[in-house]
């Protein structure tokens, strides 16, 4: 019950603030975020599952009823969590608190509305990740959308209303067609399975043979590559990698900086989780079959991203393409198909996560005090806040993994496992170019800080330049303490992931 | 129990305490015709449809209506078999009962002012009792009385705000057509008899069985078309549906609600009793020599297409409800369509609940578009621009009702688009389940756009703070309620509509 607890905590506070008054609204959104994050902690630390949730490993905290039956399939409420999705919660639950508290600066209308709906973003977010009932997952991830779209689409920069409209045709339609291969799927594994949860999916798949009924003229083989190719496509926009990532940047630059903490924080984790938990767990043999050319998406991504990045005078658009590069490393370290490929993969999802809502956070703070997000606009704004363009900086080191955070971490291990890869052909050459990536990153970095942070003090704008205000500061320490702990410590998450993965190697042929 | 040493008729007790409501509301106006006590008027309409809802839910919760082979008390035949209360009667029953309900409640606002009250509440009573008794209509005479009986009330309600022009013409178009099939409708019946010898629908079933109507194929087949037409008249659905677009334009709108969610729901109930009962699949087109199934696939497929893309042309928000109504019929078409395959009962079941969320979502959006009219604020999607901000809750409630027509996750019209689909698909319609995908992808385009006005634009011109009418309200948000509601309830329900539908076709 207490992954219903968790949930339910969120949409009550999510309702309570809908209709609170507008000047309080952030201080109780805030105060009633900390329950489901003490809370998260608490499942943390009381956490004893092991295993995979979907290939028969103990699940924590899980609890199953049934729902609806229709006709021979029977949907359930079913949730629970692994060493994949535990993390994903914990941090999930600390960024939306966070995200509140930045907030608190930048939005003046319409308050009670703005912290409604990321309460309400967080109680879908925890579901996504906790749910192991197709459906009941499905309407997580759906559910997200809207709360997306409407903080974009009101509270955003002047082309919100095109950016929120991208934002959710994009990731809607992909959403439809991993929807319809998945009940594809469903329909051609036959009688065999009788409900829509996860591990009976799974353990069809990858135990009992996969689909072997063809269905409207199509034969069980190609069928299953179908399914395999649309929702890797559905999840690719959402992740997102090249060439489906031109919604991201018009997202994130219109989004308010909360939003945009939250969408590379924990949105993009949507894709690569569900890329994990469907795609890489359930087909291990198309997995095997398209390495290469999902390795080279991954690649892509990482250079063109990292090179797109480099282009970009808008420290946020920088932040933003940056994004597109570090999700191109976790679908590198998945297609590894090795342990410390995968769990590095999840490790860095966790890790990106917490650097990149650090990211967004700092350029949030410089622009409420600058009102301008141009490189070209500002130099030299550490003699002027120092404290805020420390973080910046720091920020900027973990995302070029400096050893000690967790971005080095993440990153190194994706390398480690991806050059010994079996499973990849040319692995070695695909994780060279992808490090090559890193030099690119630690590049437009270093160049958007030195025009922004060092030098001379110089401002475009009128505004008087003072002190961040200590709630805008102090998330961003509470995240840089995050990435730093992760960093020396990462065996506090690192264990249970690779526990979680491992499993899903086991099936996938020992590798 | 009790319920058995009462006469039949009494299982036809939702229907009784509608009409008694009806006639309850016009002593109460006479008594004193001079004075509109709006309170008690609205109240007695509201509590009379809630007494039966409440009867007809308890009905099914006790098994009436249910086989003795599933363990309930048996299906009960009133009148000579004219009548029968079955799981499908009380399911429309409580269908028909709900919207009744949040639309007597939304009125008591909307129709402040008004000269008739007295009427108008009398009026939809009695419409709600016919669209009850159509759903326990079991012979085509009774399926005709009821069907008047719930049409000419609806044209007077349509036509009640008599200084408004747009509602005297919509109420007169309404009515035109209305006659017209009606006309075409009783002319099938008497076709059916005339080939038949009967009108109670088993029989007919039995004569067409036994070959006695072998040699009147043609005149059979004729009667059949003409009765789909006068379904087709009642749902709204292609081609007698271009008095829809008029008529809830023009109409007040609580009675666009009630048209359109309520009418509509009991146009269904006498269409899925007649084709399954009367008209059985292989038998008829083994007489008439061809698949009546057919022309519902025709029929949903164009249906739901020609109201989804007139829909998104619209500028008017009334009108854009109004085709996306006919589009949502579309939908419940393919419950007909689907039913001769082996998973005909799903399908049907699957029509049936998508009814059922519908009389929740629709009703929820058009009392949004009564709250509109009720300030003022005008009729095109630009007139409601920013409307959230003066009025959160109520634009809130909207777009849940909006999302769920749409077929957004998680809420109700998510689940029973999901079903039609997946039966669809099991039934073998793949053009069908097709069409209802990319409907629905488009539906969500001018469904959003009434989202993004009232969220996300802002006002063209500044308006006072709007009043909050607690009636309009209430119903507004118990519809939004519902639509999410519905989802832990969603098991129960559909094991009734298939179950219901199960019944009728075995």
């Amino acid at each position: 019950m207490m992954i219903e607890a968790l949930i339910a905590v969120a949409l009550l506070g999510a309702l309570v603030t809908f209709v609170a008054p507008n000047r309080i609204a952030g201080k109780l959104a805030f105060a009633i975020s900390l329950i489901p994050t003490a809370l998260a902690l608490w499942l943390f630390s009381a956490f004893d599952g092991s295993g995979n949730a979907l290939l028969g490993g103990e699940l924590a905290f899980s609890s199953s009823v049934e729902w609806i039956q229709f006709g021979d399939y029977t949907i359930s409420w079913f949730v629970g969590l692994d060493g994949i999705s535990m993390p994903l919660v914990v941090m999930t639950t600390i960024l939306v608190t966070l995200a509140i508290v930045s907030s608190w600066t930048p939005i003046d209308e319409r308050e009670s509305q703005f912290y409604g709906l990321l309460l309400f973003i967080e109680a879908n977010l925890i579901g996504v990740f906790a749910a192991l009932d197709f459906f009941v997952w499905f309407i997580f991830w759906e559910a997200v959308l809207i709360p997306m779209y409407l903080l974009i689409g009101i509270w955003g920069g002047p082309r919100r209303k095109y950016a929120a409209i991208k934002f959710f045709v994009y990731t809607n339609v992909a959403s439809l067609v991993m929807f319809g291969a998945f009940i594809a799927l469903v329909l051609g594994l036959g009688d065999g399975v009788t409900s829509f949860a996860l591990p009976e999916i799974a353990d069809a798949m990858v135990n009992d043979g996969g689909v072997q009924t063809a269905l409207f003229g199509v034969d069980p083989g190609t069928l299953t590559a179908i399914v395999f190719v649309a929702m890797f496509l559905g999840f690719a926009v959402k992740v997102p990698v090249v060439p489906f990532h031109t919604w991201l940047p018009d997202a994130h630059v219109e989004a308010p900086t909360p939003a945009s903490v939250l969408l590379a924080g924990v949105l993009l984790k949507m894709g690569t989780y569900a890329l994990l938990r469907f795609n890489f767990t359930m087909f291990p043999e198309q997995v095997a079959a398209y390495a290469v050319p999902i390795a080279a998406i991954a690649v892509i991504s990482v250079i063109y991203g990292a090179l797109l990045a480099l282009a970009q005078t808008d420290l946020k658009r920088i932040v933003a393409y940056s994004s597109v590069s570090s999700m191109g490393y976790v679908i590198l370290g998945l297609i590894a198909y090795t342990e410390f490929g995968v769990s590095g993969a999840t490790f860095q999802m966790v890790s990106h996560g917490l650097i990149s809502g650090l990211m967004f956070m700092a350029v949030g703070v410089i622009y409420n005090v600058t009102h301008t997000r141009m490189v070209t606009d500002m130099s030299g704004l550490a003699d002027r806040m120092p404290v805020a363009a420390g973080v910046l900086v720091a920020g900027a080191f973990g995302y070029m993994g400096l050893p000690l955070m967790s971005g080095f971490y993440g990153e190194f291990t994706i390398f480690f496992g991806a050059f010994g890869s079996e499973l990849l052909a040319y692995s070695q050459v695909f994780t060279a170019l992808a490090m090559f990536g890193i030099v690119i990153v630690a590049g437009y970095l270093l160049f958007a800080l030195q025009r922004t942070v060092f030098g001379p003090y110089h401002l475009e704008t009128d505004y008087e330049v003072g002190r961040a205000a200590l709630h805008d500061i102090a998330p961003m320490f509470v995240l840089l303490g995050l990435i730093i702990l992760l960093g020396v410590a990462p065996e506090l998450i690192f264990e249970m992931m690779k526990d979680a993965v491992t499993p899903i190697l086991e099936t996938g042929g020992g590798l | 129990m009790a319920i058995f040493e009462l006469p039949g008729w009494t299982a036809l007790a939702p229907a009784v305490l509608l009409a008694a409501t009806a006639l309850a509301l016009f002593v109460i106006d006479s008594i004193s015709p001079t004075t509109t006590n709006r309170g008690l008027l609205a109240g007695t309409a509201t509590a009379g449809s809630l007494a039966a809802l409440g009867v007809a839910v308890w009905f099914v919760l006790a098994g009436v209506g249910t086989p003795t082979i599933d363990g309930g008390r048996g299906v009960i035949d009133v009148l000579g078999n004219q009548f029968v209360v079955d799981q499908l009667a009380l399911f429309f029953m409580i269908v028909i009962t709900v919207v009744t309900a949040l639309v007597t409640v939304a009125s008591y606002d909307y129709m402040e002012g008004h000269a008739y009250q007295a009427e108008y509440y009398s009026l939809v009573l009695l419409a709600a009792t016919g669209m009850a008794t159509m759903a326990a209509a079991n012979s085509l005479v009774t399926i005709f009385i009821a069907l008047e009986l719930s049409s000419l009330p609806s044209y007077a309600l349509v036509a009640i705000l008599k200084d408004n022009r747009g509602s005297v013409e919509g109420g007169m178009k309404y009515f035109l057509i209305g006659a017209l099939s009606s006309a075409i409708f009783l002319y099938g019946i008497s076709l059916v008899y005339g080939a038949t010898g009967h009108l109670q629908l088993e029989t007919i079933a039995d004569v067409i069985g036994n070959g006695d109507a072998n040699d009147y194929g043609g005149l059979l087949g004729l009667g059949i078309l003409m009765l789909i037409g006068g379904f087709a008249y009642k749902t709204a659905s292609v081609p007698f549906h271009f008095w829809a677009p008029e008529a809830y334009e023009g109409a007040p709108a609580p009675i666009s609600a009630f048209l359109s969610s309520a009418s509509k729901a009991a146009g269904f109930v006498i269409a899925f009793r007649v084709f399954t009962e009367a008209f059985p699949v292989a038998r008829t087109a083994s007489v008439i020599g061809v698949d009546w199934t057919v022309a519902f696939i025709v029929l949903a497929v164009v249906t739901m297409t020609l109201g989804n893309f007139a829909a998104a042309t619209q500028e008017n928000v009334k009108r854009m409800l109004a085709y996306s109504s006919i589009g949502h019929a579309g939908y419940a078409l393919i419950g007909l369509a689907g039913i001769s395959a082996d998973g005909g009962a799903l399908v049907m079941g699957a029509a049936m609940m998508h009814l059922l969320v519908y009389g929740f979502m629709n009703t929820g959006a058009f009392l949004f578009v009564a709250l509109a009219e009720y300030w003022g604020v005008g009729r095109t999607f630009e007139d409601y621009n920013g409307l959230a901000r003066q009025a959160p809750v109520a634009c809130f409630a909207l777009g849940i009702c909006l999302f769920s027509l749409a077929g957004i996750p998680p809420l109700g019209g998510f689940w029973s688009k999901y079903f039609l689909y997946t039966s669809a698909l099991d039934a073998g319609l793949l053009v069908v389940a097709a069409a209802l995908v990319v409907n629905s992808a488009l539906s969500l385009y001018y469904y959003s756009r009434l989202i993004k006005a009232v969220w996300i634009e802002d006002p063209v011109v500044e308006r006072d703070s709007l009043s909050q009418p607690i009636g309009l309200y209430a119903a507004l948000v118990v519809a939004a309620v519902m639509t999410v509601a519905l989802l832990p309830m969603f098991g129960p329900v559909a094991d009734t509509a298939v179950n219901a539908a199960t019944a009728v076709l075995t």
